[in-house]
C-alpha cells in the first residue's frame, strides 16, 4: 500500500528539523551554494559559531547534511536524498494506482460486455 | 492557505467507457480491482474502502456523471500525522477510437505537510521550489 510502515516516522524527523528557521536557512544555504565550512556559515548565520555547530549537528542527525574533515576545518554539504520522504507521497500513490489499474484491466478482460 | 499536491495516473483502456464505468462503480467489481467497499453511486453517499492490510479509508461521493467522471474523498485517518491523508480522487473517462482514456487525479495533503506548507513557515514555499529545481538538476 501507499502509506508505508506505521513504525517509521521519517517525516516527523525531517519536518521537526527543518521547522527551525535558523536550521532551515543553513540548509538552504548549503543547497544553494554547495559545501561550506562552519566558519563561512557562521559569518552569515547571525548566530554564534557554537549555535551554528549545534544546528549542523541536528541537521546531520536527520541525514540532511554530511560533514568532511580537512585539517582543522569541517566542511558541510547538503544531502538532498534525505528529503525524498517529503516529496514522495505522490509517487507512492502513483505506484499504488498503477498497480490498481493493472488489476482493473485484468478485471475488464474477464468481464462480459 | 494550504498547498495541495496532486498525483495523476493515466491509462489507455481497450474497453468502452460504459463497461469501465461499471468496474468503477459496482461494489463487487470495485472489490476485485480496488478494495472491499460499500460504495453506492449516489452523491453524498459515505462509504469505506477496506484494504487487505487492515486500513480503512473514509470516503464520500462528491460527484458522478456516468460514464464520464466520478469523484470521491479518500481520507485515511491515522494518529501519526505522517500517515494521515486527506484527499480527493477523481476519475475521468474519455472515449477513444480503441476504448477509453482513463485519468485518475488524486489531490490532497497530509497534516504535517499542511503545517509545513502553511503560513507559519512563509519561507517554505520558495524553499520547496528551489529544492525541486535542484533535484531536477540532480537527475
Amino acid at each position: 500500500m501507499g502509506y508505508g510502515s506505521v513504525t517509521e516516522t521519517p517525516h516527523d524527523t525531517l519536518f521537526r528539523t527543518l521547522a527551525d528557521p535558523t536550521r532551515r536557512a543553513l540548509f538552504e544555504r548549503l543547497c544553494r551554494d554547495g559545501e561550506q565550512t562552519v566558519g563561512a556559515l557562521t559569518a552569515q548565520a547571525g548566530v554564534s559559531q557554537p549555535a551554528v555547530s549545534k544546528h549542523l549537528g541536528v541537521l546531520k542527525a536527520a541525514g540532511l547534511v554530511a560533514d568532511r574533515h580537512e585539517g582543522r576545518q569541517t566542511h558541510y554539504s547538503a544531502q538532498l536524498n534525505a528529503l525524498a520522504p517529503l516529496i514522495d507521497w505522490t509517487s507512492k500513490m502513483a505506484g499504488f494506482w498503477e498497480g490498481r489499474f493493472d488489476a482493473l484491466e485484468d478485471l475488464l478482460n474477464r468481464m462480459d460486455q | 492557505m494550504t498547498e495541495t499536491k496532486t498525483v495523476v495516473v493515466e491509462r489507455e483502456i481497450g474497453h468502452a467507457p460504459e463497461k469501465l464505468w461499471r468496474a468503477l462503480t459496482q461494489p463487487h467489481l470495485m472489490e476485485e480491482w480496488l478494495m472491499k467497499n460499500d460504495f453506492q453511486p449516489q452523491v453524498g453517499h459515505r462509504f469505506n474502502l477496506r484494504g487487505e492490510w487492515g486500513g480503512v479509508l473514509d470516503c464520500e461521493v462528491l460527484s458522478l456523471e456516468p460514464p464520464k467522471s466520478l469523484s470521491y474523498t479518500w481520507n485515511f485517518k491515522h494518529e501519526d500525522p505522517a500517515y494521515d491523508l486527506t484527499s480527493v480522487v477523481t476519475f475521468t473517462l474519455t472515449p477513444t477510437p480503441t476504448g477509453t482514456h482513463l485519468r485518475m487525479e488524486q489531490a490532497g495533503f497530509r497534516p504535517d505537510q499542511k503545517q509545513a506548507f502553511g503560513g507559519a513557515h512563509a519561507g517554505w514555499k520558495g524553499f520547496m521550489d528551489k529544492l525541486e529545481a535542484l533535484l531536477a538538476k540532480e537527475d
